[in-house]
């Protein structure tokens, strides 16, 4: 067994990281607190976090342990108690206001009333774009996810699995550097998780983008991360960050590998370990 | 096809039997099936027939086909007993129990109908549309059976064909009272009491403080009793229409207003997060978003809307009116015991209002297509 670098002490910050792009996202002793009739509940304590252009990280850990909430936060749907945060440079709200990222929820969110077309181009109206680049860029995203010929149907007519790519080329239709994913798939079955992931990796590789993808689950979070942040609960804290260095064309076999094994092995402790702070 | 004994149409034909054996009518000239024998062997083949069904012979839209054919024909015998045989009036056990075995049989076919089942959704809605009408026919002539076979007197209940040769010979001033009471009246008030609910209600969901203070009023409003609210506005707005259509403004008013503050409210979280990911302000939010979400809502609003409006009008015009209009006419024709005009004047109202909503409903399903509640049927 490989002995693990935990960082015990919250409050340190994570070792720089080995990528030479932009900072998209910079946390510093970030503190998020709910008020709440119960008494004040720490959703993120210190958090100290840098994610460069080009990464894929993902958020894992328990449920309650504020990963959503972090990447609420980035996405300045949740407002910091203290601390800072930079997204893009400026402020999240600022980034939300040039549309700097985009959002995948847990659930595909489509507008029933809408077209799977007119879904995806639904954040090209609001920003304005003409008509006809909106039909281009839609075709162009729903190619993209495969999705092409489903432009006239409705959400309720596909599949929880094609509605979730559709909410994908939504989200990526505006061409933001930046994808905030918060549990795509998590109500999925596993066969269609593993293809969509799949999907997710080469559409990663194809565009260049940073994504953030929140999960519970550490076979996706290792297989798709360049680097993983291992969280835990009460109060919401980064206890390990581990990066991974396998190459970026992956494929579902690589989960086999003893270097994929090691790495989900060092997720598992780590979550063990925050874990047993509770006790 | 299904075997057993069909218990509907043996029911049918033990009552046709059992009619046989009873008179027809008492009074001073006592009718017996013997006094009309073309009757009485439609009524033995009409009970032989039914037995025969009662086998299970015929299922589906055949059997309804058959039971259609054998109850009209019974209502044309029925009826030819009330009126020609002189039944009318004092109506005996052997004209009742008839119409009991032609019911069992009416009650027997529309079953038959209603249980048709075809993937061809034309076909399909084609035959469910029998069924209602089936069935309200079937009410018509039960109406006009008892009416006329009991003699109830025509100022308590007149029956169905008096209604009908009355609607049919006053056409000119059922048509000049639509005309004052729903064009003008119903059809102005509910515009305008269904748009300014919408758009105060727009007000209120973009002014927090109103939803405190404009709704409890509104409530208070919507509480007033329309018997003391008419009167006032035939002060305000005189004898014409438009005191009508101020009475339909308040009425229609606040259920606009309450269902659209609640649709505002219906867009779910994710939904709403959404629009705030792309820094979407309040008015593409509401276009984009709210107010389709809100649209099952304020079609719910437009349907209550359009009966209560036809209402409201009708008993507004009570409270004093120009000599025409729907409530004018009701109100006037029974000081004049002519009741068969005052049912004719529901009639109209029965059908102008059943048009009305059916009119919404059909908007209802183009415009909330997606809703769950008429997704299947895509």
């Amino acid at each position: 067994m490989t002995p693990l670098p935990l960082q015990s002490e919250p409050t340190a910050p994570p070792e720089p990281a080995a990528g030479d792009g932009r900072r998209v996202v910079q946390a510093r002793d970030l503190t998020l607190t709910f008020q709440t009739a119960d008494g004040p509940v720490y959703a993120l304590s210190n958090i100290d976090l840098d994610i460069e252009q080009g990464d894929f990280v993902s958020f894992i850990g328990p449920s309650g342990c504020g990963k959503t909430t972090l990447l609420r936060a980035i996405a300045d749907l949740e407002h910091l108690s203290g601390g800072t945060l930079t997204v893009n440079g400026v402020s999240p709200h600022q980034a939300r206001l040039n549309r700097d990222y985009g959002y995948v929820f847990q659930a595909p969110a489509l507008y029933p009333w809408r077209s799977i077309e007119r879904n995806v181009t639904l954040p090209l109206e609001i920003m304005g774009v003409p008509r006809a680049e909106r039909r281009e860029r839609a075709r162009t995203y729903l190619d993209l996810v495969n999705l092409a010929g489903f432009e006239k149907k409705f959400p309720w007519q596909l599949s929880g699995g094609m509605q979730q790519r559709a909410s994908i080329a939504r989200a990526l239709c505006f061409d933001p550097a930046l994808l905030l994913m918060d549990e795509p798939f998590g109500a999925l079955d596993e066969i269609v998780r593993d293809h969509l992931n799949e999907q997710l990796l080469q559409l990663w590789s194809k565009t260049g983008k940073t994504v953030v993808f929140v999960t519970h689950s550490i076979p996706e979070a290792v297989f798709l991360s360049t680097k993983i942040v291992v969280m835990s609960p009460r109060p919401g804290r980064i206890i390990d960050v581990i990066p991974t260095d396998f190459p970026r064309d992956r494929n579902l076999d690589m989960r086999e590998t003893p270097a994929f094994l090691e790495v989900a092995h060092r997720v598992r402790e780590g979550l063990r370990a925050g874990h047993s702070y509770d006790d | 096809m299904r075997r057993g004994l069909d218990l509907w149409m043996l029911a049918a034909a033990l009552l046709a039997a059992g009619a046989l054996g009873f008179p027809l009518s008492a009074g001073d000239l006592p009718l017996s099936w013997f006094d009309v024998p073309a009757a009485a062997v439609y009524v033995a083949l009409f009970a032989a027939l039914c037995a025969w069904l009662a086998g299970g012979r015929a299922q589906g839209l055949v059997l309804g086909a058959i039971l259609s054919v054998a109850a009209v024909l019974g209502v044309a015998v029925a009826l030819h007993l009330l009126y020609d045989a002189g039944a009318g009036g004092q109506a005996r056990l052997g004209f009742w129990l008839f119409v009991f075995a032609i019911w069992a049989a009416v009650w027997r076919g529309i079953a038959a109908i209603g249980s048709f089942r075809s993937l061809n959704r034309g076909r399909q809605r084609g035959v469910d549309l029998l069924v209602p009408l089936a069935f309200g026919l079937w009410l018509v002539f039960l109406w006009e059976a008892v009416t006329v076979g009991f003699g109830v007197p025509q100022v308590l209940l007149p029956t169905p064909s008096m209604i009908a040769a009355r609607f049919a010979g006053s056409l000119d001033i059922l048509a000049a009272d639509f005309n004052q009471t729903f064009v003008k009246a119903v059809i102005s008030g509910y515009i305008m009491g269904c748009g300014s609910g919408f758009l105060v209600s727009i007000l209120v969901d973009r002014v927090p403080f109103l939803k405190r203070g404009l709704l409890p009023l509104g409530n208070l409003v919507s509480a007033l009793p329309i018997v003391g609210i008419a009167p006032i506005m035939v002060m305000w707005f005189g004898f014409d229409w438009q005191s009508k259509a101020a009475v339909v403004v308040i009425m229609t008013f606040f259920p606009m207003l309450v269902n659209t503050v609640s649709g505002l409210a219906a867009a779910g979280a994710l939904e709403r997060e959404l629009m705030r990911s792309y820094g979407a302000g309040y008015w593409q939010t509401l276009f984009k978003l709210r107010l389709p979400a809100a649209m099952p809502f304020i079609f719910n609003a437009l349907k209550i809307n359009s009966t209560l409006a036809l209402i409201g009008a009708i008993v507004a015009e009570f409270f004093g009116t120009p000599i025409v209009g729907m409530g004018f006419r009701i109100s006037t024709e029974v000081g004049r015991m002519n009741v068969d005009m005052v049912w004719a004047e529901i009639v109209m109202a029965a059908l102008a209002g059943s048009a009305f909503y059916g009119a919404m409903a059909l908007c209802e399903r183009g415009v909330t297509f997606w809703h769950p509640s008429y997704r299947q049927r895509h």
